[in-house]
């Protein structure tokens, strides 16, 4: 289940990297298959030749192995160069050209890739709802039935929140949206998928259109994929060659797509991972409970993000403490000058608490000794850094 | 028909015996600036520095860009330059210069003979060209109060040269020829532009840059390299210096009053950076502050960190408003750089209620509680020189 181990080469020490949800280490059977795709079996799936054949052939079954993952059709599926682009093709491709006289809805713990593309349909007159956070980092879902109207074109609430790994209850919003309109013409469903896969089923029979990205599984970064149920209609953001259906023309990037299927393949079936990442969350968590200057933020959900505070040391501060070590973790995006992280403080936590936040998120590379490691810096952290009125 | 690009300088005709030198300085800053685009000759006659390049593909338009930040550069205009023979001036203006000519409504045409054995006087070069442009353009009207173009025709001892027009220069002062300071650079939006105003003056600079790591992390003096780049285009080579400050920003947290430790923490910063200026033989220091911009920044907070200086502390933004400066980093392409959002040396130990009107005894009584000289010599041994 481990590969081999992360070594700094210039001082032979271990790297423990607990920066997972940002991106992960290319697995061993991905890294081969993109340079195969790169090197010899580089056609284009369009050319008509035995080359360009067997690089078709090749793609198809990647969207089969892919669409499955997503519980779609291969004929659902459609690549994108990322989470980024899949999440913009929904929500700007929902809007198509009368954006101003629709109605959106999506929650305040979104990635920027969704909350920034509906900001910019604000922008163009189209009216959203932001679904509020729950304190355990869920989207409340209390007023949302009566946030849904008759102009709402789309509704998009992502499958786990990348900051606090808090898993939304996307299928109560599926069976709600249904029931609303029952048999009346009704809005889209999309959920971004990027933080699930693999660790909770995802399904288009409890979504109408599903982001998911290669490089949050080992796989390589510039290749995602959307699924689109059959039926949801979409207007296009690039025009040209009529690959993946017109929705997403371009020359097909087999090395991202193989890559991305090949990552998938490598994965331990479901659930023996999120049982891995269980584990490591409880001994985190069980490590972290001996420090009362820790306060943990996530509340379980997926169990592969893991957010806590180190109360009076701020993010960055305790970051490079631990880069130093060659600890990777990431920081709450809270910062003296820049943004602070916007889900914890859709979560309503207090200043100090945004201000001191770290996220650890593991893969199947991470073992239990890094978390040793982790902890023993933090407390050592803790010791030595200058914190306000202390020291 | 060559190219060349004529270099108008300013202030300096106005140094007296000093030209000299001065002029020396701005030919070899602009070569250095225009190392990159092969070795071009340069010549100086009277107020005009000639540059001239050295093949037929030379890249004018970067070489404008680069020569636009030179101190020391009134305006500067790219000419045609041809053999001193009537005939062959006037056919090239009207090839030369027909881009901007079929287009334009007025023009004018300006005459300067340096050299007096030629035989037109300048009025008649003047109006000879004018004939000879109105007779191929004959759109073109003349208009000697404000025209639209002014063409100019320069006699030369060598050569003859044709241009229109003139694009400003940085102007200022040629870096190097008013000396050597060390600006304090912290990654913020008003240390470049300080730096930047500095060397218009004329001065060379090196920079001081405080790390507070694990407050601060590389990509903090990521940001400041990529800053001093910036202003490098303007300033020149500048040296950088980056000294660890964690432990005297630690000590003075430790053992002196809170709302005294950003002052204090700015008095260590300029000893350091003092004593650095004066290893390398830098005669001042340079900041970017501002008075009152922030608690540090008060007339009372500077006289206390004035007193550790030691040296001469040039503040070129002491008088400007935020939007002022703003301006400035906006035009030098700096400002994009200094909003990244990094920690930086000034952040992180800022106290809640910092003293704003700080009394010097005060200050120099807390300062007393840590062993500051200690901390000073140890901080500059470890501090990291990049060029």
């Amino acid at each position: 289940m481990f590969s081999e181990l992360i070594i700094n080469r210039r001082e032979c020490r271990l790297t423990v990297y607990l920066d997972n949800s940002a991106t992960t280490r290319v697995c061993p059977e991905a890294a081969e298959t993109v340079t195969r795709a790169l090197t010899s079996e580089f056609g284009n799936p369009s050319s008509l030749h035995s080359l360009g054949t067997r690089a078709y052939v090749r793609l198809e079954a990647a969207r089969r192995s892919l669409a499955a993952s997503a519980g779609a059709k291969p004929e659902e599926m459609v690549f994108t160069s990322g989470g980024t682009e899949a999440n913009n093709l929904v929500i700007f491709g929902a809007a198509g050209s009368h954006a101003s006289k629709k109605h959106f809805v999506t929650s305040a713990g979104e990635h920027h890739s969704v909350l920034e593309a509906f900001k910019r349909l604000e922008h163009l007159g189209a009216e959203v709802t932001i679904l509020p956070l729950s304190s355990d980092g869920t989207v409340d879902l209390t007023g949302f039935p009566n946030a849904l109207k008759e102009n709402t074109a789309l509704i998009s609430v992502m499958a786990v929140n990348n900051e606090t790994g808090a898993v939304n209850n996307t299928e109560q919003i599926y069976k709600t949206i249904l029931a609303h309109y029952h048999g009346k013409k009704r809005p889209f469903f999309h959920t971004d998928g990027v933080q699930a896969l693999t660790k909770i089923p995802l399904s288009l029979a409890f979504a109408d259109m599903i982001t998911l990205s290669a490089h949050k599984i080992h796989g390589p970064k510039g290749s995602g994929a959307l699924a689109v149920k059959k039926g949801c209609q979409l207007s296009p953001m690039f025009f040209g060659g009529g690959q993946e259906r017109n929705l997403r023309p371009g020359t097909e990037n087999l090395p991202g797509i193989l890559g991305f299927a090949a990552a998938l393949e490598a994965c331990p079936p479901y659930p023996e991972q999120p049982r891995f990442f269980k584990y490591l969350y409880d001994y985190t968590c069980s490590l972290l409970s001996g420090f009362p200057f820790v306060k943990i933020n996530s509340a379980g959900g997926v169990y592969s993000i893991l957010n806590f505070s180190v109360l009076g040391i701020k993010s960055e501060t305790m970051l490079h403490f631990l880069a130093k070590k060659d600890i990777f973790v990431s920081s709450g995006s809270a910062c003296s000058k820049g943004k602070k992280s916007h889900v914890l403080a859709a979560m309503h936590l207090p200043e100090n608490v945004i201000d001191s936040a770290l996220r650890v998120s593991f893969s199947r590379e991470n073992k239990p000794e890094d978390i040793d490691v982790l902890c023993a810096a933090l407390q050592e952290g803790y010791e030595h850094i200058y914190r306000k009125g202390k020291l | 028909m060559k190219e060349v690009l004529l270099v108008k300088t300013g202030e300096l005709a106005l140094k007296g015996l000093n030209r000299g030198t001065f002029e020396e300085v701005l030919i070899k800053n602009i070569k250095r600036a225009l190392l990159g685009l092969g070795s071009v000759e340069i010549i100086k006659a009277q107020s005009t520095i000639y540059i001239e390049p050295p093949a037929e593909n030379f890249d004018f338009s970067q070489a404008e860009n680069l020569i636009s930040k030179v101190f020391g550069i009134a305006a500067f205009s790219r000419a045609a330059a041809v053999s001193k023979d009537i005939n062959t001036i006037l056919e090239t203006a009207c090839v030369y210069l027909a881009p901007i000519l079929k287009t334009a409504k007025t023009f004018k045409v300006e005459s300067k003979r340096a050299d007096k054995t030629f035989g037109l006087t300048s009025p008649e070069i003047s109006a000879r060209s004018g004939e000879a442009i109105l007779a191929e353009f004959p759109h073109l009207r003349v208009d000697v109060n404000e025209p639209e173009r002014r063409v100019t025709i320069e006699i030369r001892e060598r050569l003859a040269y044709i241009y229109e027009g003139k694009i400003p220069g940085a102007g200022g002062l040629p870096v190097g020829t008013g000396g050597y300071a060390a600006v304090l650079i912290s990654g913020g939006i008003d240390s470049p532009v300080a730096a930047w105003m500095m060397a218009k003056r004329g001065i060379k600079l090196m920079a001081v840059h405080f790390a507070s790591p694990p407050y601060t992390g590389e990509r903090a003096e990521m940001k400041v390299r990529a800053l001093l780049t910036r202003v490098g285009e303007y300033a020149g080579q500048i040296k950088l210096f980056i000294v660890p400050f964690t432990e005297i920003q630690e000590q003075i947290a430790k053992n002196c009053p809170e709302d005294l430790a950003t002052v204090l923490g700015r008095r260590f910063m300029m000893k350091a950076a003092a004593r650095l200026a004066r290893r390398e033989g830098a005669a001042a220091l340079i900041t970017g502050e501002s008075a009152g911009q922030v608690a540090s920044q008060t007339l009372q907070a500077l006289v206390c960190t004035d007193d550790a200086a030691g040296l001469p502390v040039l503040r070129p933004l002491i008088g400007m408003d935020k939007e002022e400066i703003i301006r400035i980093a906006r035009k030098i392409d700096t400002f994009d750089i200094s909003v990244l959002p990094y920690e930086d040396c000034c952040s992180v130990f800022t106290p809640k209620h910092p003293r704003t009107r700080p009394k010097l005894e005060k200050v120099l009584e807390a300062e007393k509680k840590i062993d500051g000289e200690a901390l000073l010599v140890k901080a500059l041994a470890f501090t990291k020189i990049e060029n």
